[in-house]
């Protein structure tokens, strides 16, 4: 019962990091960007909802609901404004741009919030749990894999039937021959980051009441979707979903067994996968 | 030529000591079929790469219908009418050529709803690929993609239509059925600019011929006096262009 259970709560710790991941996969997808501030910005989103949360009566799900257009919006802005330029100057100037960013975003948390750990007050929603027989689902980890699975649809969805969907297809397949036909790179890349932006402010506020958080999370974050970005197989939003899963499932499995061993064991994962199958479990071109 | 529709003015781009373009003037008339000779390294790629926008010159201006294009970008100078292909066909591996064409439809002529759907096929129609319309890109042969090319600028309306070397590596049945098609596009009122090293295939197509060495223009006229003039006929190493068949 043990081992079932554990995998329960990998699938849905999983859900979590493949939350987190899409956002990752979606602009290195399109844009070849590992953005290395992804996970800063879904511990922004963190303390952005903590401090509307505190300095409002705005009840929580109202909270998440507006910070997440908020940040699509940021996401669009920083794309046409930051990264844009650099994109110009070749992959290594974006590298050194995110990471920036990434430093500056601690720092500057650091800076307004101290170091203090935090969570965010979910109330009853954070600690009641769905029974089912001797498994325990909380609503919060449930919460985690449908956004995730709601939001890797919906991204599907957007890039198979709209017209920007396929014009986004289109750029992150040639973006010379996507410009040759009359689309506009920089719009499709700032509508990329926007999605980008607004799936990894819904990761961070569902982490946030899932576990504490202070303002240097973002990294360990950052590699955890990464690590799923890999093991799914870069380009591949399914993959990134599959990757995601299969983290926390070994994770949660070996936890088992040796809690102390259960990040390592992930890790190991990752490295296998980039070993025997380094094009990873759904490759881009098949899916 | 006041009603120029493509011009290009004192044209200039180095690289280091490599001059690709060398104050270059060349105008294009609305109803123009005009064919570019001239040696590998003369500079005919660069010459289109700076008119559909990859490469800034380092001083001249591109002017499109009265409109100066030199500082806008390869998505603009589409919508503004200017077709054109790729020496290197480069289709999109993952997408169907139809989802290709009405792309280009859609994106670069504008069009929306059925309009943009006919546009597409009718590109695709024309150019001897609705049979493919839903093959992707990567599974195409060469003639196919070289096709494709062609579609693809179709299909987003040009005013103008920019080919590079679209008859190279083509077989000469191949070649006539090319020069058939830009024959009737040309006939259909779009100007043509033809870049090609298989000199007959211009020869039956355009209705004036430029010679382009060393990043100058050293002969521009009626397609025949142009092949006669001396200095053509030098650059070519004293051989007879037009005996030049397709590689």
């Amino acid at each position: 019962m043990d081992v079932v259970n554990a995998l329960a709560q990998g699938l849905l710790l999983g859900g979590l990091y493949a939350l987190f991941a899409c956002g990752l996969s979606v602009v290195f997808g399109v844009m070849r960007i590992v953005n290395l501030a992804h996970g800063d910005l879904a511990i922004v989103a963190a303390f952005c909802a903590f401090v509307t949360l505190s300095a409002t009566s705005l009840p929580l799900w109202l909270v998440a609901v507006v910070t997440v257009p908020v940040f699509s919006v940021v996401g669009y802005l920083t794309q046409r404004l930051l990264l844009q330029r650099s994109l110009q100057s070749g992959p290594l100037a974006t590298l050194l741009v995110t990471f920036g960013l990434s430093v500056v975003i601690q720092n500057l948390l650091l800076e307004l919030f101290s170091a203090d750990t935090r969570t965010l007050d979910a109330g009853s929603f954070a600690t009641s749990a769905l029974e089912v027989g001797d498994v325990s689902l909380s609503y919060v980890g449930i919460t985690g894999l449908v956004l995730a699975v709601g939001s890797i649809v919906a991204i599907q969805l957007f890039l198979s039937r709209t017209s920007s969907g396929r014009i986004m297809r289109a750029t992150s397949d040639d973006p010379q021959t996507a410009a040759l036909v009359g689309a506009d790179a920089r719009r499709v890349y700032g509508i990329a980051s926007a999605i980008a932006f607004a799936t990894v402010a819904m990761a961070g506020i569902v982490m946030a009441i899932r576990s504490s958080f202070d303002p240097s999370l973002g990294p360990a974050q950052l590699l955890f979707a990464f690590e799923a970005v890999v093991i799914g197989g870069l380009g591949s939003l399914w993959g990134t979903l599959l990757g995601g899963l299969a983290l926390g499932v070994v994770q949660s499995l070996v936890a088992v067994a040796d809690p102390s061993s259960s990040v390592l064991a992930g890790h190991l994962l990752f490295l296998l996968v980039l070993a025997f199958r380094p094009q990873g479990l759904v490759p881009a071109r098949a899916s | 030529m006041a009603d120029a529709l493509l011009r290009l003015e004192g044209l200039s781009k180095k690289f280091g000591q490599v001059v690709v373009a060398d104050g270059l003037d060349l105008e294009v008339g609305p109803h123009e079929a005009l064919g570019i000779v001239g040696p590998n390294g003369a500079g005919k790629s660069s010459l289109f790469a700076m008119t559909g926008g990859d490469l800034a010159p380092d001083a001249g201006r591109v002017v499109l219908d009265g409109r100066d294009v030199t500082r806008t970008s390869v998505h603009q100078r589409t919508r503004a009418g200017l077709g054109r292909t790729y020496q290197v066909p480069r289709p999109f591996g993952g997408m169907t050529t139809f989802a290709t064409t009405l792309l280009a439809a859609t994106e670069g002529a504008g069009a929306r709803g059925d309009e943009a759907l006919s546009l597409a096929h009718d590109a695709l129609k024309r150019c001897g690929l609705a049979h493919l319309a839903n093959t992707r890109g990567d599974a195409l042969s060469l003639l196919q993609r070289k096709r494709l090319e062609v579609a693809r600028a179709l299909a987003s309306r040009p005013r103008v239509l920019l080919l590079d070397e679209v008859a190279g590596g083509l077989t000469e049945p191949e070649v006539a059925e090319l020069v058939e098609l830009v024959r009737a596009v040309h006939a259909d009122g779009v100007a043509v600019v033809w870049i090609e090293h298989v000199v007959h295939a211009l020869l039956a197509t355009v209705d004036r011929l430029a010679c382009l060495a060393g990043g100058r223009l050293v002969a521009d006229g009626d397609p025949e006096q142009v092949l006669r003039d001396p200095v053509v006929r030098e650059i070519y190493l004293g051989q007879d262009p037009s005996e030049e068949g397709a590689a």
